[in-house]
């Protein structure tokens, strides 16, 4: 994908020139990437062997291919039909896909990158046993991920970067947390988390009964005051997301009813929710969030142009959007803080912060962060979590949508529990405990 | 690119003479100005008429019709879209804006201001019209750009030749002619001085207020854009409304000085303005662009064949030069991203 300007890679002990993907696969190195690689037109087996596909003659091998699809998402335990097209799955189950592309062939290097970002526990452990498998198998897996526990749970030796550089390679084993940490960041974390003065006030969003047209929540009812952070848990696809993004405007609402500040205000779209003082910040800000090709500064005051405090006579204040943009670019520690920058060429943590930043540009009354810290690195991470901390602490009311447990456990003044669809469980303060949250992330035998 | 790049960028220049000057500007600005210098160059040493005060202001007033079609199309580009019924609009504006003013003027003899005035709005709705019902297809029936232009194209083109008879509409006041295609004001043609005030205008709304900014948010990503409280669907129409009357406005001048309604114009406008557009660094999966390039972009397109014909290069020829510089100008732009990202790694 990228040519080294310098250095080399060998493989087994020899220099090799990789010039594309499909080189390095005849390698035998295999390759599993964050940012999909799928062909969304395509069904998952024309996928899977796509650039690779299976012939007989000049023809493709269509049943051979369905039947290897098949084998390989049995081997893996995906359930997935591999007729289907890309185009039609979840987020999670695009994972599963570009997973099983790694392991179409025998490999003797897999790269896998944050591969669990958008798995259940259950399809990670049966990805982790099949990484076991391979590595038995004699082959080498490179496994690229922020979170902590998978590290110790997978690897042998932990290579940690920092900044395009090597800081060290330490044994998996033997290296605590707390060291790994500091490796990774460069400092002393005491703690990751901060902890939060709550002081909840007057009541800022009321969802009662909410049904969704897409019926992928049934019957939800919460409500979010000042002054405190509401954690939303669940599983991908329970629908904790789906539950705000209805409250903005985004999805169909069937039947309930959302008040906001007072007033009932189903069915209005983000552009009115906006101005009433909702912040919506989507879980993938490539897709959703972000103009990737247009500078930081219009990034962060894209909700707030159109507005009277930066109208002059029909006109943009431009002088004092540089401003605005510049101030809140150092508030969140933008690296490196060049404004008219394309958010591109950014580091995912910083694009994240630009995503943020956006929040701080009008007089927004809650602030709803989907997946605020996906694919963001520890320092980061450290600085966004102070960041809604301070939100709340000025009296905002904030909601953290996330499939990341800590972040809901150690953020939240009350937590919501959802599982397809329905709010399982509403647990307040002490009760917000790893194992109160996860017995509701499960169904649970019914007689 | 940063401050330090820029005194390394500097110090460099001294030291490695014109070549890495010209990888500079070519970062910085893009293809067209090494385009523009090529063709100057090119042409100066082709014909001695070319380089002369009368050729280029002559450059400039033929390539004003251009101009601003192109500026309009960039609405169109920036939101991701693009309009392939410039051309049509063009003709159907002439249609009809002939055939109103040689109506009024055979009905009203004496009141010409208010004939022309009439004809021109006339002409202009006609084509605004297109372009509003582009925007309607686009914004709110999720029609693809291409289809929906496509087909007005088609619509278009038919309504012209049906009200004319493929005949040319004669019958306008003279004084239209003479003032709108040929006259002056303040030493400027006409069709020039139509031109800078509209460009100024769209200058400002592009670049200074919140609607334009919207131009490019919607382009670059519709989602994020809409997420973010971006009228897109507005943004979208508006595009096509915009791209619609600018094409009209340039057809009414192009009557003016053709002293005919024609439906037979303006059929090669479509590939040019958009060829200006791309050449100027116009991205065609939107979100990107200037609107001050896109008017140069238009001018060398102009300079290209005026230079072409100087140097009495059939104009068969002339269209296969067009063709292959928009394609020179798309790879050389794929390449400018890459050297530029080499460049901040």
């Amino acid at each position: 994908m990228h040519a080294p300007d310098e250095g080399s890679i060998e493989l087994r002990g020899e220099e090799v020139r990789l010039h594309s993907v499909h080189d390095a696969r005849e390698h035998g190195i295999s390759a599993v990437f964050q940012e999909f690689s799928l062909v969304e037109e395509l069904t998952i087996e024309e996928n899977l062997f796509l650039g690779n596909e299976l012939k007989r003659g000049p023809f493709l091998d269509r049943k051979a291919a369905r039947r290897r699809a098949r084998e390989l998402l049995e081997s893996l335990e995906f359930p997935l039909r591999p007729e289907r097209k890309v185009k039609t799955l979840t987020r999670a189950e695009k994972q599963m896909v570009e997973i099983a592309k790694g392991f179409r062939s025998r490999v003797s290097v897999l790269i896998l990158d944050e591969p669990t970002a958008s798995l259940t526990e259950r399809e990670t452990e049966s990805l982790f046993a099949l990484v076991r498998k391979l590595q038995a198998k004699g082959a080498g897996i490179l496994y690229i991920t922020h979170r902590m526990a998978e590290i110790r749970e997978i690897g042998d030796r932990v290579t940690v970067l920092r900044d395009g550089r090597k800081i060290e390679t330490v044994d998996a084993g033997s290296t605590s947390e707390e060291e790994l940490v500091r490796l990774m960041t460069g400092r002393v974390i005491d703690q990751i988390f901060p902890s939060i003065e709550f002081s909840p006030g007057a009541e800022v969003l009321r969802v009662e009964g909410l049904t969704t047209r897409s019926g992928h929540v049934r019957e939800a009812s919460l409500e979010v005051h000042a002054g405190e952070i509401v954690g939303l848990a669940g599983l991908v696809g329970s629908g904790k997301s789906e539950l705000l993004r209805a409250c903005y405007g985004l999805d169909g609402i069937a039947s309930g009813r959302v008040v906001f500040l007072g007033e009932e205000v189903n069915g209005q779209s983000p552009r009115r929710m906006i101005r009433r003082g909702f912040f919506y910040g989507p879980p993938d800000r490539r897709a959703e969030g972000l103009l990737m090709n247009r500078s930081v500064r219009e990034n962060i005051l894209l909700p707030a142009i159109g507005t009277a405090a930066y109208r002059r006579g029909g006109f943009l204040r431009t002088g004092k959007e540089r401003d605005t943009a510049a101030e809140l670019a150092a508030r969140l520690q933008l690296q490196p803080p060049r404004i008219e920058r394309p958010v591109s060429q950014f580091s995912g943590g910083n694009q994240q912060k630009v995503l943020l930043a956006k929040s701080l540009t009008r007089d927004f009354r809650l602030f709803v962060f989907d997946e605020p810290t996906v694919g963001v690195d520890v320092g980061t991470r450290t600085e966004i979590y102070r960041f809604l901390a301070e939100l709340c602490e000025e009296g905002a009311a904030v909601v953290v949508i996330s499939s990341d447990l800590p972040e809901v456990l150690h953020l939240s003044r009350r937590a919501y529990v959802l599982y397809r669809g329905e709010i399982k469980a509403h647990l307040v303060g002490e009760e917000i405990t790893q194992e109160n949250v996860l017995q509701h992330f499960f169904e649970r035998e019914v007689a | 690119m940063t401050d330090s790049a820029q005194r390394e960028g500097r110090e460099e220049e001294s030291r490695r003479g014109p070549g890495h000057w010209a990888k500079q500007v070519f970062l910085r600005l893009g293809v067209l100005p090494l385009f523009l210098i090529g063709a100057l160059v090119i042409f100066t040493w082709l014909s001695e008429n070319f380089l002369t005060q009368r050729n280029l202001l002559n450059v400039v007033r033929q390539s004003s019709y251009l101009v601003l079609v192109s500026v309009g199309q960039m609405f169109a580009l920036l939101t991701g879209g693009f309009d392939l019924s410039v051309g049509t609009i063009v003709a159907v504006t002439s249609v009809v804006g002939a055939l109103a003013m040689a109506a009024l003027h055979a009905a009203l003899p004496e009141a010409t201001f208010l004939v022309i005035t009439l004809g021109c709005l006339a002409g202009i709705a006609a084509g605004g019209l297109i372009g509003a019902i582009n925007g309607l297809g686009v914004a709110l029936f999720r029609v693809s750009p291409f289809m929906m232009t496509l087909g007005m194209a088609s619509v278009g083109f038919g309504i012209a030749l049906f009200l004319t008879g493929g005949v040319p509409v004669y019958g306008m006041p003279f004084a239209f002619s003479d003032a709108f295609g040929f006259g002056s004001l303040l030493g400027i043609p006409s069709p020039v001085f139509v031109a800078i005030l509209l460009i100024v205008f769209l200058y400002f709304l592009v670049s200074r207020t919140a609607t334009g900014r919207y131009f490019y948010a919607v382009g670059a990503n519709i989602q994020a854009a809409e997420l973010s409280g971006v009228p897109s669907r507005r943004i979208l129409f508006l595009a096509y409304l915009f791209c619609g009357l600018i094409a009209a406005i340039a057809g009414m001048l192009l009557t003016a000085r053709l002293e005919t309604g024609e439906a037979n114009i303006g059929s090669s406008l479509a590939l040019e303005s958009i060829a200006a557009c791309v050449i100027a660094g116009v991205s065609l999966r939107g979100g990107v662009g200037r609107l001050e390039n896109v008017v140069l972009g238009a001018l060398f397109i102009g300079l290209l064949s005026n230079g072409m014909n100087l140097a009495q290069i059939q104009s068969y020829l002339q269209t296969v030069v067009v063709g292959v510089l928009l394609i020179v100008a798309v790879i050389a732009d794929q390449y400018r991203l890459r050297l530029m990202a080499a460049d901040r790694a």
